[in-house]
């Protein structure tokens, strides 16, 4: 029998790939080539797009993406190789011999714009009432290539229904150019494995088992399909609409939640460089378009490390001293893409989920509680909304369950694009705005609290509680800065060992109801693990069936989207790893910068606990209002 | 699907994947012999296979669309199967068609009310030279006039 491995990869439709030499230096290494004549040295296995990149010469691509495996099925990026009979497709090229290439001959002119018109005279769509208007890569290209008439035609009706049964994913495929891109991402990158092309020939079309709506499918409305997405067949199910109505009813107070990673990227939808933080410009512009008050979502951020650890603590004091059949390890809960994948795919381990609601989700609980005794509204006419990286958030908001305080949790899950749309239509141009707070009783939060955006944040941000917790030491005594870089950066999955060490501290206040002292960790070691992107999930999962390394571990972060919630599929478009790092380095830069980094030292966080969650972590209240239960599901549809 | 079926159907595939090996290129002949056992790869049945190689239900169904001697749905028990791409459209498939829809009494893509004999176009069958080509079960004719086909249905009916 094949190995698992071998199975998996040359994955879906992955060509011929030439491995690239990890010295270019030695004999064959490099190869001499020649673009449109000026004469270049490449590494070996570079295919011609990357080559023509690496020289600054452009050729126009549409299904070729940084984050996926070639395909090489939309033919646009054609170039003329000498001696080569046909064109080839430059993204699909590796170059393994001394070849004479041109990238702007007549033909290639000719067959793009052949291409491009093929395209068109299938492609449904006004420009104008289209999401993707100005930020559309077919539109590019038409442009690109001074497409003013239609060449072969263009349909008039649309070829298919649209598939609205989601509450995040719209699927409108008369707009889809049959690119594939949303196909490699849900089967490589995210290992869900909802979409590909069915049916054959002109009939050929991209749909889901059965073709069955979206919602009967298991589809993790995680978006990345979305943002990988080069035209507007797939797009955010939006609740603007809804949200400008509620602004302009006087009846209603309407209050917004910003989740960490949205002000990381909101930039780049003004024109900003990827990575130019936007917090406080954006709370001015939330509070000028007419939302009522403006919190941060890093303060329930900070609850829920305070939560989810406490959690830890009693399933690890549970499975150490009382020698009790706990689920270990520990999975965080805050990727709402995460736990429909687990409930869908591994339903048996939900015991190991934390019950500890998403951030997002414990506001909510907060707002329409907490929030409204205190300042005397009547919770049936707050409207909650959440600007959220992320498209599950629509679909979290919505699970049945979420109503813990009376009322639906929160009303609308707002992506950073929608947002910035938004914002447009007030008028506002984001990076104008002069600088604002956010509103009280909530305030400001922790750095960890932000770091929660970044793939290995909310573990991060445990670790720095824990440690000073168990240890006493302060985290930064620990770690340089209280910076834990083993956690950061964007290695599909991350590993980490924590030494207690044999000297510990005195159990703070706020946990001592719940263990005595901290001897029964001396000498251990803590393990914990990071996974982003669903198809990293799985591996961690499938080595915890066969009782590999990651089944030691205490406390594994699992996030759906690559990258963590800044790389999630409400973000700008495009989002590609370069992007990401930027963004990334934007959220740890501003934690870097702030006074309070740990979350249990959140003044606010402290307040809550005095003053509306009494019985402390993990209490009763706490237990009907910030934590949630899950649903087997399981793999089959119906 | 009732459970004692799905637990056979799921035997049965598991003896497929250990016949035809744990990899993607088991894929069509697993297929192959689910659809001739059962006359359809039933949604059941693609969602197991998915499972047993490690791949998504979308990636069998994907395949199951793609060609035409796979179907979801139980046909009729005999598929009469015209061959409609160019060649043999030229070779006369016109009049084929005709005298099949005639004598048969139903329309290409119907299946009689007795559930006997399924119509359907499929694309070229490899027979381009000796068109036009008419597939019955697994059984190929050329040469197809209008009258051969008359003739080759009393044989079936
Ligand atoms: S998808 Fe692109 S090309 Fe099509 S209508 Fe929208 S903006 Fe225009
Ligand atoms: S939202 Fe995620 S799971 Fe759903 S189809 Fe898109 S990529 Fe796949
Ligand atoms: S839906 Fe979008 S990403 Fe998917 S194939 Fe169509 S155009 Fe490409
Ligand atoms: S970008 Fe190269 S074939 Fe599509
Ligand atoms: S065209 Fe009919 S068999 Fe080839």
């Amino acid at each position: 029998m094949e190995s698992k491995e071998k199975l998996r990869a040359p994955i879906s439709q992955k060509p011929h790939v030439v491995e690239k030499p990890k010295d270019p230096s030695y004999i064959g290494g490099t190869i001499s080539i020649e673009i449109n004549e000026k004469k270049l040295s490449v590494p070996l296995g570079t295919t011609i797009l990357e080559a023509c990149k690496e020289y600054g010469i452009h050729v126009p691509t549409l299904c070729y993406h940084e984050d996926l495996c070639m395909a090489g099925v939309c033919r646009v990026c054609v170039v003329e190789v000498e001696g080569m009979r046909t064109l080839q497709a430059s993204c699909a090229f590796p170059i393994t011999a001394p070849i004479k290439i041109k990238t702007s001959t007549p033909m290639v002119r000719k067959a793009r714009r052949h291409i491009i018109d093929l395209m068109l005279s299938e492609h449904s769509g006004e420009c104008y009432s289209c999401i993707r208007n100005s930020n559309c890569e077919l539109q590019k290209l038409a442009k690109e290539y001074g497409v003013d008439h239609y060449t072969f035609g263009h349909v008039d009706k649309p070829r298919y229904e649209v598939d609205n049964s989601s509450y995040s994913v719209i699927r409108d495929m008369s707009k889809c150019v049959l690119c594939k891109r949303c196909v490699r991402t849900c089967i490589d990158l995210q290992e869900v494995g909802v979409l590909e092309s069915l049916d054959r020939g002109r009939e050929t079309h991209i749909g889901t088992f059965l073709d069955k709506p979206l919602s009967d499918v298991i589809c993790i409305n995680c978006g990345q399909c979305i943002n990988r997405c080069p035209t507007a067949a797939l797009r955010a199910n939006d609740p603007s609409d809804e949200i400008w109505n509620a602004i302009d009813d006087p009846n209603k107070h309407v209050v917004i939640q910003t989740a960490p990673s949205p002000r990381a990227a909101i930039g780049e939808e003004f024109g900003l460089p990827a990575g130019t933080s936007m917090t406080r410009q954006m709370n001015t512009a939330l509070k000028r378009i007419g939302f009522d008050r403006v919190f941060d979502t890093n303060t329930t951020a900070d609850l829920t490390i305070i939560e989810e650890g406490t959690e830890l603590v009693i399933r690890l004091y549970k499975a150490l001293v009382k020698k009790e059949q706990v689920s270990l390890p520990q999975f965080t809960s805050c990727s709402p893409g995460w736990v429909k994948y687990l409930e869908h795919y591994y339903p048996e381990y939900i015991d190991n989920l934390s019950s500890a609601k998403s951030p997002q989700q414990m506001f909510g609980a907060l707002i329409k509680t907490f929030y409204a005794e205190k300042t005397g509204i009547d919770p049936a006419n707050i409207v909650s909304v959440a600007v959220m990286p992320c498209s599950a958030k629509k679909f979290e908001c919505n699970r049945p369950e979420m109503n813990d305080s009376g009322y639906k949790d929160v009303d609308y899950g707002l992506t950073t694009r929608e947002l910035a749309q938004m914002i447009k239509e007030a008028g506002i141009h984001l990076p104008e705005m002069p600088k604002g707070d956010f509103d009280s009783p909530f305030g400001e939060a922790s750095g960890a609290g932000l770091i929660f955006g970044a793939t290995g944040g909310v573990m991060e941000a445990a670790i720095r509680s824990i440690v000073e917790f168990v240890t006493g030491k302060k985290a930064e005594d620990v770690f340089e800065k209280a910076n834990i870089i083993p956690l950061r950066g964007f290695d599909g999955i991350k590993y980490m060992e924590i030494p207690i060490g044999n000297e510990v501290g005195t159990v703070p206040d706020i946990l001592k109801h719940l263990v005595p002292d901290w001897n029964w960790l001396k000498g251990a070691t803590l393990k914990v693990a990071v996974a982003h992107g669903t198809a990293n999930a799985k591996k961690i999962m499938d080595d915890i069936k066969a009782g590999g390394k990651f089944s030691e571990c205490h406390f594994i972060e699992f996030m759906a989207c690559p990258g963590g919630c800044l790389g999630g599929g409400g973000q700008p478009i495009p989002t590609t790893p370069e992007i990401r790092k930027k963004r990334a380095q934007a959220i740890y830069a501003e934690d870097e910068s702030l006074v309070v980094r740990k979350s249990h030292e959140n003044p606010y966080v402290i307040r809550l606990y005095e003053e509306f969650l009494k019985e402390g972590p993990c209490g009763h209240k706490s237990h009907k209002l910030l934590h949630t239960h899950y649903i087997k599901r399981g793999r089959y549809i119906a | 699907m009732l459970v004692l079926e799905k637990n056979e159907m799921t035997k049965e595939i598991e003896q497929l994947v250990n016949k035809y090996g744990f990899s993607r290129s088991s894929l069509l002949p697993i297929l192959q012999d689910i659809q001739r056992k059962h006359k359809a790869v039933p949604d059941f049945a693609q969602q197991e296979v998915a499972r047993l190689l490690d791949i998504h239900p979308v990636e069998v169904y994907s395949v199951v669309s793609f060609y035409s001697f796979f179907n979801t749905k139980q046909k009729g028990k005999n598929l009469v199967r015209l061959c409609q791409t160019i060649t043999c459209d030229l070779a006369g498939k016109k009049s084929v068609a005709r005298a099949l829809e005639r004598e048969i009494g139903i329309k290409f893509g119907e299946t009689t009310k007795d559930n006997k004999i399924t119509l359907e176009y499929v694309n070229c069958l490899g027979m381009c030279d000796q068109g036009p080509a008419l597939l019955v079960n697994e059984r190929v004719y050329s040469k197809v006039t209008p009258e051969k086909a008359v003739q080759i249905l009393s044989e079936i009916k």
